[in-house]
């Protein structure tokens, strides 16, 4: 290798290294951290990390009920995410990718929620669901179901609920936007032939847009998952996980073991396994989608 | 003056920076030395900033450590926290502890065989202090027909003037329920109350279960309260600066909130005619107590070249002139006895209660954190209907049992 060939190396790797260094440390060396302080039970303040071993890992799956039932909160919440939410988005990408008047300001106004602050969002609920004073049920007493009022967000029938209606209504915008532009990029011909060969719209929507849109579903559907699986800023501005245990989620209980028992350790634990199960989550998606598409 | 002799203060206070601006400009002039105060708010993003600088050594001079006491513990065991005892034994016109509540320094205190293995000694000085008890509002009582000037002192009277208000329509209690400290403060007064303060700690101890008969009692007010009718929708998972606006706004006859109230208050409503009382006694056999003690404390940083200065920039903090001034424009109750003359009524009410006050920073005995929010978040279970007292009694101990176990 002549002194040229080197240089032009070396200046390649030049380049690279402040990307290279910024992703060390910001987003490597936190990675690495989070396992090795999750099997000690440091208390986020003392020098001293010491070492516990899989201790954490243990209580945590067989003796934290706790953990176990905010992950079936927000399972729920995901689930209805991922149905309701989403159907509502491809329902309104649908009618937005026909040429209808005014297309473009129902784009703007269906894509509004996603850019509000989740806090802001949840203040905005909260305005909304108050027991004595709430929108909701002036509305319902309005319409003759006062007797349906209460204070939703903290009632265990319906807190969790309220939540994940919080929650979709903030999200549905960005499946909506990745829906359309999918939805735009199906050639127009397709269409043109079936309706010449007198399809009808199910089965123009059965036989050519849904096939056409299975990556896009997936993709969807994966970050609809990762990210109500990962609901955080709605439930703090609005139940902070109450009432009782009813609308905790991991990240609501991670943030409570860090911060309010200190146990860094074990919050980094916690950290790891819902971390192993998003990546399990996310696996078995990718692969069923892969199975789907050959099919 | 060089600007590396400039004394940096942290703190989380937002109520208080132009009150902090202008003693840094008065020390300046005093003493000639400089000093910093940095602003991080909220509370909570200040907290992890100096945990996260402790583990950096790049604390400040002056700051505070929020938290439990085993946090406090923690960072002075970890070498964070000058030991303030020698200076605070040391004045000139007597000692400087003299001058300073009691109660407030003993937040900041451990004492000889602490639970956390803490060197005995002072080493926080508190900047003001507070407590936190029940506020009424004396227009809605006058409205509901009752006698403003003759609040409940007991149970029975409690929740025979709930009655009467929810006949005139008028909401009865609300508090930051959602905030699990504050269902904890409350039902701490009361349980202090029923059984007393050596069978409370007993009970931390593990030598009385969450489910002995007085511990169910105090769960059963809650089931009582609920029952009634005496809290106002949504309180359950109510932030308190939601609850403060509640009260402020007239919305609510009673409120359970802490003496920095009262500077809230008169923002959000200057009319608001109110007064504080104690929680009401359940039995006269012990007395109420309710928590309070320092409400914000300075450390000094043990790790800095310049902590001389920073122990004299404290001392005239909480001289009596500095804390009247403090008092006066911040509405809250002064470290410093000599400066109590110059407070408002309401505060003077809040400060008459100082010696009922305990705080959990000053047991000798600490619950652990997973039985506590068992047992706080099962007293929101108890106000949505959901189990009864004796079902999160039994809960309680059962992770009570575990923690046990567990240390």
């Amino acid at each position: 290798m002549n002194f040229q060939k080197i240089r032009n190396l070396l200046g390649n790797y030049v380049f690279i290294l402040p990307a290279a260094l910024l992703f060390f440390t910001f987003s490597l060396y936190p990675f690495f951290k989070v396992f090795e302080l999750s099997v000690t039970s440091w208390d986020g303040i003392s020098p001293v990390e010491a070492k516990v071993g899989l201790a954490n890992f243990k209580d945590l799956i067989f003796d934290n009920p706790v953990f176990w039932l905010s992950m079936r909160n927000a399972c729920f919440v995901t689930f209805l995410a991922l149905t309701v939410q989403n159907l509502l988005a491809l329902f309104l990408a649908l009618i937005c990718d026909r040429d209808i008047k005014g297309g473009n300001v129902y784009r703007v106004i269906f894509y509004l929620p996603p850019v509000l602050s989740g806090i802001v969002v949840g203040l905005i609920w909260n305005w909304i669901y108050d027991g004595s004073y709430g929108l909701l049920n002036h509305f319902l007493a309005f319409i003759g179901l006062g007797d349906l009022s209460r204070a939703w967000l903290s009632d265990g029938k319906t807190a969790l609920l309220s939540v994940a209606v919080i929650h979709m209504w903030k999200g549905f915008g960005w499946g909506f936007v990745i829906l359309l532009a999918g939805l735009q990029s199906i050639p127009r011909e397709l269409y043109e032939a079936a309706r010449v060969d007198g399809a009808s719209s199910w089965i123009v929507f059965k036989n050519i847009t849904a096939p056409l849109m299975i990556p896009v579903f997936i993709l969807v559907s994966i970050l609809t998952i990762l990210g109500t699986m990962q609901i955080f800023d709605i439930i703090i501005a609005t139940t902070g996980g109450g009432p009782g245990y009813h609308t905790e989620v991991p990240i609501t209980r991670i943030v409570s073991t860090m911060i309010g028992t200190g146990q860094f350790g074990y919050a980094c634990a916690m950290g790891v396994v819902f971390g192993l199960i998003l990546l399990a989550i996310s696996m078995i998606q990718i692969r069923v989608s892969k199975m789907m598409r050959q099919v | 003056m060089k600007e590396t002799d400039a004394i940096t203060v942290w703190h989380w206070m937002s109520d208080r920076e132009d009150a902090f601006e202008e003693l840094a400009s008065r020390f300046e002039q005093e003493t000639g030395t400089k000093v910093h105060f940095e602003l991080y708010a909220p509370s909570e993003a200040y907290a992890q900033r100096v945990k996260a600088s402790a583990q950096t050594h790049t604390l400040p001079d002056v700051y505070g450590v929020l938290g439990e006491k085993r946090d406090f513990a923690s960072f002075i065991n970890s070498g964070y926290v000058l030991d303030l005892t020698p200076e605070l034994g040391a004045g000139e016109n007597g000692a400087w502890k003299d001058s300073l509540f009691a109660r407030a320094l003993a937040v900041n205190e451990f004492l000889p065989g602490n639970e956390y293995g803490v060197k005995p000694g002072i080493y926080g000085v508190p900047l003001d202090v507070m407590t936190i008890q029940m506020v009424y509002n004396q227009s809605l009582y006058e409205k509901a027909g009752l006698d403003p000037k003759r609040p409940p002192e007991t149970w029975q009277e409690f929740i025979a003037h709930c009655r009467v208000l929810k006949e005139k329509g008028i909401p009865r209690f609300v508090s930051g329920f959602g905030e699990i400290w504050m269902i904890d403060a409350l039902a701490s007064n009361f349980a202090m109350n029923i059984m007393g303060e050596d069978k409370v700690f007993a009970t931390y101890r593990g030598e009385v279960p969450y489910t002995d008969p007085d511990w169910v009692k105090v769960l059963a007010l809650f089931k009582e309260m609920t029952d009634e009718g005496v809290f106002v929708d949504g309180a359950v998972t109510m932030v308190n600066k939601t609850a403060e606006q509640t009260f402020a706004n007239e919305r609510a006859a009673y409120a359970f909130n802490g003496s920095w109230c009262i500077n809230v208050y008169k923002g959000m409503n200057p009319s608001l005619k109110y007064g504080a009382i104690l929680p009401p006694k359940v039995t006269p056999a012990n007395p109420m107590r309710i928590w309070g003690g320092a409400g914000s404390s300075f450390v000094v940083n043990a790790q800095s070249p310049r902590k001389d200065k920073a122990v004299k920039f404290l001392r005239w903090l909480t001289s009596d002139k500095t804390q009247a001034f403090l008092a006066e424009k911040t509405e809250n109750l002064p470290s410093n006895k000599n400066s109590l003359s110059q407070i408002t009524p309401v505060l003077a009410q809040f400060a008459d209660d100082m010696d009922n006050s305990t705080h959990p920073n000053v047991y000798p005995v600490h619950e652990k954190p997973a039985v506590t929010e068992a047992f706080d978040k099962g007293i929101q279970s108890i106000l949505i209907g959901e189990k009864t007292p004796e079902a999160v009694a039994e809960e309680v101990q059962r992770i009570k049992e575990k923690e046990q176990k567990k240390s």
